[in-house]
């Protein structure tokens, strides 16, 4: 029975479980739903949530191990002989899944008999699947084909042991539940207790995704200094994949694109930070309350803005224009996309960033302060520069490394303002790349996951996730403790 | 009193009248005054900048949404299409675009003869006017209506990128001298066309309708599988973000208690927030196509990344929403009897559904405008099909997205697509625009404050 069916009847169990259940809750009553511990159609649900949850969860996990546990029993059977190494042995395999699967196939569409399925010959094979649409890239080896007989036939037990064991399951759990429920049975506690484990569960998520990315670039990660030296991957200046393929002569030196990203970066900070600040202290202190209703959000709706859009302005209208009116003029390069190209565009992206961020914080400081130096004599802005600034410089700073980390992460705008090309240098009008360029060019396009040139990539996203989790960690504790301070 | 007070000496010119500001004085007020300029300065340079990025986007894209086309009676001669005669789409089929062409190039001349206009053009410059995908198109248009073979039937052909160009500033006559795809006298030509009535441009209804097009036809490429595709996307990150992230937050909010566990769940839920969302790719690629299996381009891994990316924003904003409701709506359902859990889902979840719909409908907008992590599972790949219906495994179907269509565009060589990448920008910033306007009117509307 496919896994769909099977879903379908557990649900139809459960709601039957539900209507009896409910039914035997009130009769045990003598249909006065007072008498009852919970209300009525918690009994029903109850019961309904011991048919389908455990029934459901063992599915889910069949469904999981089943091809795994299938997949090194029928492996075993392919003789030895028939493959070179592990990736050879996982392309037979491939073949053998898509040879049962285009036979099952066939015996659904009836363009052959089960019968003949099982007696299929490897020669004809071929094309008597193309005919349906089951694409197998080589000719059919005898050996493959008995795999995948036998990989059909431990699916085809495997599957009738799950749909016993399933609806065993099942009405396993009726009977226990419905055996249970009586009037003074604790339906409401039962199923509240079911909900909240859900709601756990789906609190967890956030964990399981944060491992999740640990997890997947590690591994990824050691696969790649296992064929390629770490030593060389921190410290080489030069950045230069062979496109030969594999084995080639590729040096991957990450400080190019960290020299790249910082420099973006800085020249990012330099035009957000100072914009920034001022805009969040001439709002928050100055502003009369329209001009403020009107800029502020203005200014959020470049935050709202997705970087493709800053990509694009960047590469159609930033870049030709600083190629036109200062690079080349000045003779220091003629690249419409530069260093300067993007980290200009990434400082206007930032800006709302820092502004509102810093807005809050200087919000936070107590008034009293701002009272006490006006009472001493100062003017606003002295108030502003001696006290209220220094006051909220940790929150300010925790802003800046938040910004920081935005910068060095970001990815559109370097993609389509920045260049491709890995070099250190200083001039800003140079094209230059960043980790995240790189991330992008290695894994778009053909991939070839045992090449160090492709898992280069995971490296590259490790080493940024660490930087970027670091600031954030700082600047997150940085903020916590500020607000601690006023609280 | 001591005497001390009394006899400080005054600083500064003190004969000087308290009405006239003394050198210091206006030193310290010109500092103020400069102080406050810089913040005016730094607001306006702000919005400035938001202004110069819309104008530059607008004033690039705009045109993508008008398109020349050329009015042709084009005789559709039955023996070239219907060799065999009997009307058989599938026997029709067997007569490829290069059947079409010659018919088309000749009732073009046809076309342009009988409108009276001499011109010295061989006749491939003339059929090189027209785009290739109108060919395409004619033999797709007899394909779905055999019946019409044998007639002489109106079409409206796509005018070439360059044509089109020229009528929209972007081609000149003297950009045309040095183009090898076009000459001035096809220029002239397209002016008298224009002239006799044949040509025009109109709104272009094929950008947003139609799938991509090749590089070489910059014309005909329109933003229909990109928007179908972002469009999955948005139900597929709806469908699980919007339970998964209140389920969450009310546990956080309303059950977990104060111990290491909720603290960590605290911690990765704000860090993911700040992670990169290349790293999502990344996890993408990794977890849901090389360790699940799941296709490539597939609108379904597109939406599952985006989800993991919107979570915490929804999560963030759903505590919020629920952290104001006031405890008084939760003691007194409490004191009625009801259980916590009845209390949270009957009483708190649907006084704080305003804010969480806010919050959902920004982070679906985040979500949409999201490019770098659909760049790694696939999404640039290059999709003419339409993927099916979401019940007919739409959401495994290759798709495009919106951002990654715009990303594909700038990577083509014809200028032509700078106008296309700017124009799906528009349609993009249209989409946001009214997630965030729909967002803002229901806070205005059912936003309560106790």
């Amino acid at each position: 029975m496919s896994p769909f069916w099977l879903i379908l009847l557990v649900a139809a169990l459960a709601l039957v479980g539900a209507v009896l259940g409910r039914r035997k809750a009130m009769a045990s009553a003598g249909g006065d739903a007072r008498v009852l511990h919970s209300l009525p159609n918690y009994y029903g649900a109850n019961v309904a949530l011991f048919v389908a949850a455990p029934a459901l969860l063992v599915l889910a996990a069949w469904m999981v191990i089943q091809p795994l546990a299938l997949d090194g029993r029928v492996s075993a059977m392919i003789p030895e002989t028939a493959y070179e190494d592990a990736g050879a042995l996982n392309l037979l395999m491939a073949d053998v899944r898509r040879i049962a699967e285009g036979l099952d196939l066939a015996v659904e569409q009836g363009a052959l008999t089960a019968a003949e399925a099982r007696a299929a010959q490897a020669e004809d094979l071929r094309a008597r699947l193309a005919e349906i649409g089951v694409a197998v890239g080589a000719e059919i080896d005898p050996s493959t084909l008995v795999a995948a007989q036998g990989l059909r036939m431990l699916d085809a037990r495997a599957d009738l042991v799950r749909t016993v064991v399933i609806l065993a399951l099942a009405a396993a759990g009726f009977a226990f539940t419905y055996a249970r429920t009586n009037a003074s049975y604790r339906a409401r506690n039962s199923v509240e207790f079911a909900i909240l484990l859900l709601l756990i569960g789906a609190s967890t998520i956030a964990i399981l995704t944060t491992l999740g990315i640990v997890l997947s670039m590690l591994f990824e990660t050691l696969n790649f200094f296992r064929q390629y030296p770490a030593s060389e991957f921190f410290f080489s200046l030069t950045w230069d994949p062979s496109f030969s393929g594999r084995g080639g002569a590729s040096t991957l030196g990450i400080l190019p694109l960290l020299w790249g990203t910082l420099y973006i970066s800085i020249i990012a900070l330099i035009v957000s930070v100072p914009i920034g600040l001022f805009s969040a202290i001439y709002l928050s202190e100055y502003a009369g309350k329209r001009f403020r209703g009107f800029a502020k959000p203005l200014l959020e709706v470049l935050a709202g803005i997705p970087t493709i859009v800053y990509g694009l302005f960047a590469l159609i209208t930033v870049g030709p224009l600083l190629r036109d009116a200062i690079a080349s003029p000045l003779g220091l390069g003629n690249s419409a996309s530069s260093v300067m190209t993007a980290g200009l565009v990434m400082g206007i992206m930032l800006i709302p960033f820092v502004s509102s961020l810093s807005d809050d914080i200087i919000n936070a400081v107590p008034q009293a302060m701002r009272d006490g130096s006006y009472g001493l004599g100062a003017t606003q802005s002295e108030t502003i520069r001696q006290v209220i600034l220094p006051a909220a410089l940790p929150g300010i700073v925790g802003a800046i490394l938040l910004a920081a980390s935005r910068a060095i992460g970001e990815t559109m705008i370097v993609v389509l303002g920045a260049g491709a090309a890995a070099k250190i240098d200083v001039n800003p009008f140079e094209a230059m790349t960043t980790v995240t360029v790189k991330i992008v060019s290695q894994l778009t396009g053909d991939t070839d996951f045992s090449s160090p040139e492709t898992l280069v990539a995971f490296a590259l996203g490790l080493t940024l996730f660490v930087m970027t989790l670091g600031l954030n960690v700082l600047a997150l504790y940085i903020v916590r403790k500020y607000r601690e301070q006023y609280e | 009193m001591t005497d001390a007070t009394a006899e400080t000496p005054r600083r500064g010119s003190g004969t000087g009248s308290l009405m006239v500001p003394d050198a210091r004085t206006a030193k310290r007020n010109a500092r103020e005054k400069r102080f406050r300029l810089y913040g005016l300065v730094a607001v306006c340079t702000g919005i400035l900048m938001l202004a110069l990025l819309l104008t530059s986007i607008l004033s690039a894209g705009l045109s993508a949404f008008r398109q020349t086309t050329i009015q042709v009676e084009v005789p559709l001669v039955a023996e070239r299409l219907d060799p065999e005669g009997n009307r058989d789409p599938a026997q029709m089929a067997k007569v490829t675009t290069f059947g079409y062409a010659p018919l088309l190039r000749d009732a073009l001349i046809g076309t342009i003869e009988s409108a009276g206009i001499e011109t010295e053009l061989d006749p491939r410059a003339i059929a090189d006017m027209v785009s290739d995908e109108s060919v395409a198109q004619l033999r797709a248009f007899v394909l779905a209506n055999p019946g019409v073979l044998g007639q002489t039937i109106p079409v409206e052909v796509l005018a070439s990128g360059r044509i089109d160009g020229f009528f929209k500033g972007r081609v000149t006559y003297q950009t045309a001298e040095l183009d090898k795809n076009i000459s001035p006298e096809q220029l002239q030509l397209a002016e008298a066309l224009q002239e006799a009535g044949l040509l025009a441009t109109g709104f272009n209804w094929r950008f947003i309708t139609a799938p991509d097009a090749s590089t070489t036809r910059p014309e005909a490429a329109g933003l229909g599988v990109a928007i179908l595709g972002s469009f999955y996307m948005m139900l597929v990150v709806l469908a699980l973000a919007l339970p998964i992230g209140v389920a969450a937050s009310i546990y956080l909010e309303e059950f977990a208690p104060q111990n290491k566990f909720t603290d960590l769940i605290e911690v990765n839920i704000s860090n993911l927030a700040a992670v990169p969302s290349i790293v999502f790719g990344i996890l993408g690629l990794a977890i849901f196509i090389n360790f699940a299996g799941l296709p490539q381009s597939a609108p379904i891994v597109g939406g599952l990344v985006l989800t993991l990316m919107t979570l915490p924003t929804i999560i963030i904003a759903t505590r919020a929403s629920l952290k104001s409701v006031p405890p008084s709506i939760r003691s007194a359902a409490l004191g009625l009897g009801a259980s916590r859990m009845q209390t949270v889902f009957h009483h708190v979840l649907p006084l704080a559904m305003p804010g969480i719909l806010t919050g959902t409908i920004i982070g679906l907008a985040q979500a949409l405008g999201e490019t770098a992590p659909l760049l790694l599972i696939g999404m640039v790949a290059f999709v003419r099909e339409y993927p099916g219906a979401p019940w007919e495994g739409g959401l495994f179907d290759p798709a495009t997205a919106l951002p990654v269509q715009v990303y594909n565009f700038t990577q083509r060589s014809d200028p032509a697509f700078v106008e296309r990448a700017s124009g799906a920008i528009i349609v993009l910033l249209i989409f946001l625009l009214i997630m965030n306007l729909a967002a803002i009117f229901l806070r205005r509307k059912f936003e309560r404050r106790w």
